[in-house]
């Protein structure tokens, strides 16, 4: 306990030469992602075209396969805007992005696994317990 | 000293593009993510694991949907607002939509500020973020006690089959549980930022480690990921 005291109070001094360093080169140099903030304002304004587009779907109430498709569109392009710019993955090293990104990819296996299951089981449904007419 | 070694990043070793670099920095020994911080690379593994248990939701959802043999209740109709004498389908969602894309805005241009090490800027950008957050969570509990009244349960529902109540609550539950996470996380680093403890490096209370402001892009990454769900959730669950 006590040695963490000391070794705390030791390094006051050269914390302040730390802020005053870190306050001097904050104005001219930053560190991590830098990019300006007009490409995240264009961003957040194609987010908002994009989600009153996918509403409009619905207020307009489309449908047949026109609906799924530009739902799953809209979809799609306001994901893909998130990660890779709000969430800077379009910056970040290969190696992660990959690593990141792929594995969701797995889940469509699943998504088709259990839409032939859901299949079975409603047909299963429809001919057994199907209400006696 | 372990802690210098841990997150220094700054070094980044050059690598032949597109997949063998992939392949190299995998293979090489110790570290994968070879100029990637431990913070952000944890916070984006935690953000996998939680994508799956996103899709799971999503799935049992779509299985118990397409199983079902009672039609399934309109979304459209269920989320109508009337609003003067007129009846706007979705009207709400569409609101709560746009409040989560506008919070997820002012996080990106607070981890711009961080890095500039903008203390003010940064902290009101991501106190409006935390108040966007908490506007959502407030509709949604407006909305949760609109369709309770309605009579909406786990087990049934005035309109169709009765599966709708228990995948509405757990989806949209679980992702305002995460909302609601959000809020507390930003608030607790919007605190650090206005104190000023990453220009002069103060050690964190639990973890005694010293703070730099890239935990305002690990806090943005968390908050973008709880927009990313409520872009599924909304095309999948309210929209399709």
């Amino acid at each position: 306990m006590t040695n963490a005291a000391v070794h705390v109070e030791g390094q006051q001094p050269s914390l302040h030469i730390h802020v005053h360093e870190a306050l001097a080169s904050g104005a001219t140099q930053a560190k991590g992602q830098q990019h300006p903030i007009k490409l995240y304002l264009v961003v957040w304004g194609w987010l908002f075209v994009l989600s009153t587009c996918s509403y409009l779907v619905d207020y307009f109430g489309i449908h047949g396969y026109l609906r799924p498709s530009l739902i799953l569109l809209f979809m799609v392009l306001k994901a893909g805007l998130i990660v890779a710019v709000f969430m800077h993955m379009a910056w970040e090293r290969l190696a992660l992005a990959y690593a990141i990104l792929l594995p969701p990819v797995l889940v469509l296996v699943f998504v088709a696994i259990m839409v032939f299951e859901s299949d079975y089981t409603h047909l299963l449904r429809v001919l057994f317990f199907a209400p006696p007419t | 000293m372990a802690e210098t070694a841990l997150t220094n990043t700054a070094t980044s070793i050059t690598r032949p593009a597109g997949w063998r670099g992939i392949a190299a920095d995998w293979s090489s020994d110790q570290r994968a993510f070879k100029n990637v911080s431990w913070g952000k690379a944890m916070m984006w593994i935690f953000l996998l694991s939680d994508t799956f248990i996103f899709s799971c939701f999503l799935l049992s959802y779509m299985t118990a949907r397409m199983s079902t043999t009672v039609p399934w209740p309109n979304p459209s109709e269920v989320f109508a607002l009337t609003i003067g004498d007129r009846k706007i389908p979705l009207i709400l969602i569409a609101i709560m939509t746009f409040i989560l894309i506008s919070s997820s805005g002012t996080m990106a241009m607070a981890v711009n500020f961080g890095y500039r090490r903008d203390r003010t800027k940064t902290a009101a950008l991501m106190l409006a973020t935390a108040a966007f957050g908490a506007t959502f969570v407030g509709m949604q509990a407006f909305e949760w006690t609109k369709l309770i009244m309605e009579g909406v349960r786990p087990w049934g529902n005035p309109w169709g089959a009765p599966q709708f109540g228990s995948s509405f609550f757990m989806i949209t539950g679980f992702h305002g549980t995460h909302v609601t996470i959000g809020v507390i996380f930003l608030i607790a680093i919007a605190r650090k930022v206005w104190r000023g403890d990453f220009d002069v490096e103060r050690r964190g209370f639990f973890t005694s480690r010293r703070g730099y402001y890239e935990i305002v892009e690990i806090t943005g990454l968390y908050w973008h990921f709880v927009d990313l769900v409520w872009v599924f959730i909304f095309a999948f669950f309210y929209l399709w």
